[in-house]
């Protein structure tokens, strides 16, 4: 092992995080973050629950790769997330159930999320598991980092609060200020998350095409 | 990169023996984990159950111990049949009625639970409800006053209701227009309470607005009151409780 952060892992980790964003560049993960954003706490838990499935299912996927028969590889990858996924969901019943309520579907659905999919067919398949290990907590916190941000301003916008706590006075709403109820609708998400592309890639000059 | 590596990892044998071994280990780590947070779960539903009838009754349980809440508004419970005879007088049996269970059975086979509530001094009595929506299951509870007949509160939910549409029986502006309303007309009959388009209008019957956009799911709520609410006719005929 030697070091367990050298150059190559950097890169691995902090990829995802900007230059290789799932969702702000390879826009993946798409259905989950509109869905899932009208309040900044289910998106947490939504970018929490993400980063630790692809995270883990990374590693096993990575440990067992010399041994995938390559004709089931892919039912094999699908079974190794749906038990987690599943594992998760049972998680946050026990432990946060009003999350889990409001999350639904979601939670489930992430079994179907491209990231997923995406980074054990990539990468996991062909490194070790350290290095998946640190992709797939890379890209998961990319996903998360992206939900949160849209969260925040749908939540502060569309309802006034975050995580629950009112943080626009009630002066302001004495003084004729109102919600904005579009932030509550997907398409608002769509909207936000195309913005927050835009900044990025006008910051990013080797992101435009 | 790859050390020693001499299986044969595409033949048809060790493709299915894989496949059987990774199915077992999953279904039974699956399972001990299930059977592991079962208990925690249980107690979670439960919990939410009681959050939902103080829901009926106002109460705000934000940042408060909503168990606790429960305890001190909910005094007592009461299992009826549907003559309206008290089959038992107990908060717990009444608590673990699955109502959904019950509405299955024939009428007069059912279990009827009533929830009784005190606030500021004042007698409430909550009736569980369970319907369909357009998409999936519809549910809530109805807190009447001691009059057993004017609204005190709802509280309703859904599973897959239209976000924006049909999900809106959830909000506040929906569910505060059945305060104050009826559900006994002026001949003390049992007539429910009437979802329409604003606009029309009933004879004989208290009404609120449906939502626009969610019609379906309006008159699922409609029903709901109405298949509900009627199995306690005999309930609402006689007077206080005894």
């Amino acid at each position: 092992m030697g070091k367990l952060i050298s150059e190559k892992t950097k890169q691995v980790f902090l990829g995802p995080l900007s230059k290789n964003n799932p969702i702000g560049v390879q826009v993946l993960g798409i259905c989950s973050a509109l869905a899932v954003t009208a309040n900044l706490k289910p998106a947490l838990v939504m970018g929490i629950s993400v980063t630790v499935i692809v995270a883990f299912s990374n590693v096993i996927i990575s440990l067992l790769r010399n041994t995938i028969p390559n004709r089931i590889r892919i039912i094999v990858q699908l079974v190794v997330v749906a038990a987690l996924v599943t594992v998760v969901s049972e998680v946050l019943k026990a432990y946060a159930y009003d999350v889990s309520v409001k999350l639904s579907v979601y939670i489930g659905l992430i079994i179907t999320n491209c990231i997923l999919m995406g980074r054990l067919e990539a990468f996991a398949m062909a490194n070790k598991p350290w290095e998946s290990f640190v992709d797939g907590l890379g890209n998961g916190l990319g996903y998360a980092v992206i939900l949160v941000i849209v969260g925040f301003f749908r939540e502060i916008f569309g309802a006034g609060s975050l995580l629950g706590f009112r943080i626009i006075p009630q002066s302001f709403y004495d003084a004729g200020y109102s919600n904005n109820g579009l932030m509550m609708m997907p398409p608002m998400a769509l909207i936000i998350i195309a913005v927050i592309i835009w900044i990025h890639r006008s910051l990013n000059k080797e992101l435009q095409e | 990169m790859t050390k020693e590596k001499t299986m044969d990892t595409n033949k048809n044998g060790y493709t299915i023996v894989y496949a059987t071994i990774m199915v077992v280990i999953v279904a039974l780590m699956l399972s001990l984990v299930s059977g592991a947070l079962k208990e925690t779960q249980n107690l979670n539903v439960k919990l939410d159950k009681k959050k939902q009838i103080l829901s009926s009754l106002q109460v705000n349980f934000e940042g408060k111990d909503a168990a606790v809440l429960y305890d001190e508004y909910i005094t007592e419970g009461l299992v009826l049949n549907s003559k309206g005879e008290t089959l038992e007088k107990s908060k717990d049996k009444t608590f673990e009625i699955d109502v959904l269970k019950e509405l299955a059975k024939k009428l007069d086979q059912r279990k009827l639970p009533i929830y009784i509530a005190q606030v500021d001094g004042n007698t409430k009595y909550i009736i569980t409800l369970r319907g369909t929506g357009l998409w999936g299951p519809i549910w809530g509870y109805i807190a009447l006053n001691d009059d057993k007949s004017t609204v005190f509160g709802t509280y309703f939910s859904h599973a897959s209701e239209t976000p924006g549409l049909g999900a809106n029986i959830t909000e506040a502006p929906f569910q505060q227009q059945f305060v104050g309303k009826h559900i006994l007309n002026t001949k003390n009959e049992f007539v429910s309470i009437a979802v329409l388009k604003a606009g029309q209008t009933t004879e004989g019957q208290d009404k609120i607005d449906a939502i626009s956009g969610g019609t379906i799911t309006s008159k699922g709520v409609e029903k709901m009151l109405l298949d509900c609410l009627s199995q306690y006719d005999e309930f609402f005929k006689t007077g206080g409780i005894n």
